[in-house]
């Protein structure tokens, strides 16, 4: 097989896949990392209690483990998902957990001046979160939500684990039956990569834009 | 649903496959803080082209999955006639992914030395591994212990992806216990509060050291 066969041999089952579970994924990781994000700083105890419980299993255990846990065990609980699901949900809740951190420390980095001020402005609690504090800790998380999402993008290729057809599932298909390891597995890292670049390159320009005429 | 009479039967299996999962992290760690240290002063290197290449290498592996790595490592690193063992293997995955995050680290400590640091080092005629052992490194090290241990807890709970080049750790042994006897529930929650009780702790801490470190300065 040349080189070209391979690439869209790869491309044309695997990088569907692979976008598809990293774009639900990371969407899912970002909603649930602004809500448990925020429900952290709570004033209620229980819904702090809860945010916290969440991150703590999330990110102190393996993805690989919460991604068995879901595709092997659930099923033995009635709850039975397919790979995809299983896949996104692991994803998606895994990184949820490390993006409420990113949200929390933007919106507590925020000066506390600001706050102060929407006080002195009579400004109610949503206002003051929806026109003062979040649009400037959006600004502060874009470089760290942008380095997630590459990670999020790497840890993609574990749901070949789970017998999903991404692109490293289709690599090692690939592989046990062509025998052409080298030019395979080089080939995955480099479409990865590639993958990779205009996602790093974009959170790049979002991060120009966002901050531009702040000091 | 859950039955402890089997989580018990099962359990000093998967705690006897910890040792590996222990004993991965820990060579692999060594290995990438090793590997970390000369990248961060090979990127700081005089000779343009040096420091570009090597910049460009710790570019393409941060940005690729260490799982595909792990596969390059086990399985193409053969056809070119060297053969690793699977916990070879693994050490080495992790310890060249990780030595791209840590140089990072590195870089930024090294980046934090005062400049008068390096004049002073000049001004009293210290050679260049002299200045590096006796005046700068001490000073990088000790404010970067935080994050490097925070790595060390990531890089501990990637290390289940070993079992994907059929090294035998934790997961793998909760995986093959399940396939034997169709029970996945009590072998994967028990890797999962594994990993949670040595991570979780460990990050406390590290959390305890870094507010320590920060009252020390």
């Amino acid at each position: 097989m040349s080189t070209y066969e391979i690439f869209v041999s790869l491309a044309k089952v695997g990088l569907k896949v692979t976008l598809q579970v990293t774009f639900s994924a990371a969407v899912l990781a970002l909603v649930l990392g602004g809500i448990s994000g925020l429900a952290r700083m709570s004033k209620h105890k229980i819904i702090r209690f809860i945010s916290s419980v969440y991150i703590e299993i999330f990110r102190g255990t393996s993805l690989l483990v919460q991604l068995f846990w879901m595709y092997f065990v659930l099923p033995m609980m009635g709850i039975r998902l397919s790979a995809l699901t299983a896949g996104i949900l692991a994803i998606g809740l895994n990184f949820g957990a490390y993006c409420s951190e990113i949200v929390r420390s933007a919106i507590q980095a925020v000066p506390s001046g600001q706050t102060e001020a929407c006080i002195a402005l009579n400004m109610t609690k949503v206002q003051r979160m929806r026109r003062v504090i979040i649009p400037q800790a959006f600004v502060m998380m874009i470089p760290n939500l942008g380095n997630q999402l590459i990670e999020l993008l790497k840890s993609t290729s574990l749901v070949s684990m789970i017998t999903l057809t991404d692109l490293t599932y289709q690599a090692n298909i690939l592989n046990a039956t062509t025998f052409e390891t080298t030019k395979i597995y080089s080939m995955l890292l480099i479409i990865y990569f590639i993958i990779g670049l205009p996602l790093s390159k974009g959170m790049k320009l979002l991060e120009q834009k966002v901050s531009e005429g702040r000091v | 649903m859950w039955n402890w009479d089997y989580a018990f039967s099962i359990l000093p299996q998967i705690l006897a496959a910890l040792k590996i999962t222990v004993s991965a992290t820990f060579f692999g760690f060594l290995l990438a803080l090793l590997l970390g240290l000369i990248l961060s002063i090979l990127i700081r290197a005089d000779i343009k082209a040096v420091s570009l290449a090597v910049k460009g290498i710790v570019q393409f592996i941060r940005n690729t999955p260490l799982l595909v790595q792990l596969y390059f490592i086990f399985y193409v690193f053969p056809q070119f006639g060297i053969t690793f063992k699977p916990f070879t293997a693994g050490i080495l995955g992790l310890g060249i992914h990780y030595s791209t995050y840590l140089s990072e680290v590195f870089r930024s400590g090294i980046e934090a030395v005062p400049a008068g640091q390096w004049e002073v080092v000049k001004a009293l005629n210290f050679s260049q591994p002299q200045a590096w052992t006796k005046i700068i490194l001490p000073q990088v090290i000790p404010p970067i212990i935080p994050v490097i241990g925070n790595y060390l807890i990531t890089m501990f709970k990637e290390t289940p992806l070993l079992s994907a080049i059929t090294l035998v750790e934790i997961l793998q042994t909760a995986k093959i216990i399940g396939a034997g006897s169709f029970r996945y529930l009590e072998g994967f929650t028990i890797v999962g509060v594994v990993f949670f009780l040595l991570s979780y702790s460990s990050s406390q801490l590290i959390k305890k050291l870094e507010v320590r470190l920060g009252k020390s300065n």
